[in-house]
């Protein structure tokens, strides 16, 4: 009955990875069985992360069980002396094993998936907006991406902390990565530089790419309090010229 | 050719899910970098109405042609509580979520044609399309 299960897996995927999880899978089934819980359930696990890894659907897993099943009874209608009495009490025992099964495999893969997901929210968070020191008083917050709510918040935060905690006198916000400056975005923008104002630094707005300049004109954002440039290289002098500083070549 | 495609804002990054739409949308009628920008914009404000006043709602986006001029139509509709003065918010900085109130007279601007109907308890509808020059 194993093998006829394998097949069917065969006929809708194909590489020597199906070869090895499917039989992982059918070891898992037995082991459910056989072996006690925390077995069961250590291999239950190891088999939902190996599954997510692969990118296979939790609805082809399923699947295969009810196929499995399916294929069970029709095995039973070839048994013979199998009358309605026993045929009951097969079914029932068929069931009490398949049905826990089912639920903890599924339990087991979204486990896995919201785990998954977590660990990315955090990594993004991480990546998503860190104050960088470039130079003594000077530090530049390069944005990428998409600005929600929740990074807004988290822009002002990090961006407020930092210029305390790194001395700035200049903040330049690099804006190069973010696809989309609308109302919400360039309100988030000029709230972040208000309140760096008010703890005494100064907010510079750098990376304005060309669209993004004529968007913003066109939607009627008023950016006049803002030392605003091009790129973050011509930020990043101004910046110096500003606390009384520049970048001059030396003769070798 | 009437090519459509929908979006459904349910959440936050519904909007840019939206806006993505969009962009491939624009990009594939043929507008260049700044009208892509404006397009996306334009989709961005919508949606956030949408999501900020509405709950949920739908963003579609539409392929169209007028004569021999190709373009875009962004269709946003929601059954939300509708806008009670319409004159108003179409004015510059008018504004009840605290926000900078550029939002709606800023979309009429990116976009070449604009049309809301909305009535009250009922929800909103807002075509804007835009034609490639």
């Amino acid at each position: 009955m194993e093998e006829e299960k394998d097949d069917r897996f065969f006929q809708i995927m194909s590489n020597r990875i199906v070869d090895n999880t499917v039989r992982e899978f059918g070891e898992l089934m037995i082991s459910s069985l056989t072996e006690d819980h925390d077995t069961y359930t250590a291999k239950l696990n190891d088999f939902s992360v190996q599954i997510v890894h692969y990118g296979w659907s939790i609805s082809f897993v399923l699947k295969a069980l009810t196929n499995f099943t399916e294929i069970i009874y029709e095995k039973m209608d070839d048994v013979e002396n199998l009358d309605e009495g026993n045929f009951q009490s097969y079914r029932e025992i068929l069931n009490n094993w398949i049905i826990p099964l089912n639920h903890s495999i599924v339990d087991a893969y979204s486990v896995v998936w919201e785990k998954t997901v977590s660990l990315q929210k955090i990594a993004l968070q991480e990546l998503s907006a860190s104050l960088i020191p470039v130079f003594e008083k000077i530090s530049v917050m390069p944005l990428v991406g998409t600005i929600d709510t929740e990074r807004a918040k988290l822009i002002m935060e990090n961006l407020l902390q930092g210029v305390v905690k790194h001395r700035a006198e200049v903040v330049l916000l690099d804006i190069t990565g973010v696809p989309v400056v609308d109302t919400m975005v360039a309100h988030h923008i000029i709230q972040a530089a208000d309140a760096v104002r008010l703890v005494g630094a100064k907010c510079m707005l750098v990376g304005i790419r060309p669209e993004i300049a004529q968007t913003i004109v066109t939607l009627g954002i008023n950016l006049n309090d803002f030392t605003t440039t091009s790129t973050l290289q011509k930020g990043v002098e101004q910046a110096l010229a500003l606390t009384n500083r520049a970048i001059v070549e030396v003769e070798a | 050719m009437n090519l459509r495609s929908s979006v459904d804002i349910i959440t936050e990054w519904d909007i840019v899910a939206a806006r993505q739409l969009g962009r491939n949308e624009a990009k594939d009628v043929g507008f260049g970098t700044v009208d892509q920008a404006r397009i996306t914009t334009a989709i961005s404000e919508l949606a956030r109405n949408i999501y900020l006043y509405a709950g949920k709602g739908k963003i579609e986006i539409r392929q169209i042609t007028d004569g021999n001029l190709k373009g875009l139509l962004v269709i946003a509709s929601d059954k939300g509580p509708g806008i009670a003065d319409v004159r108003k918010v179409m004015e510059d900085g008018y504004t009840t979520s605290g926000g900078l109130g550029a939002g709606l007279p800023g979309v009429k601007r990116l976009m070449d044609d604009f049309k809301i109907e909305t009535v009250l308890g009922e929800g909103t509808t807002i075509s804007a399309s835009k034609l490639l020059r």
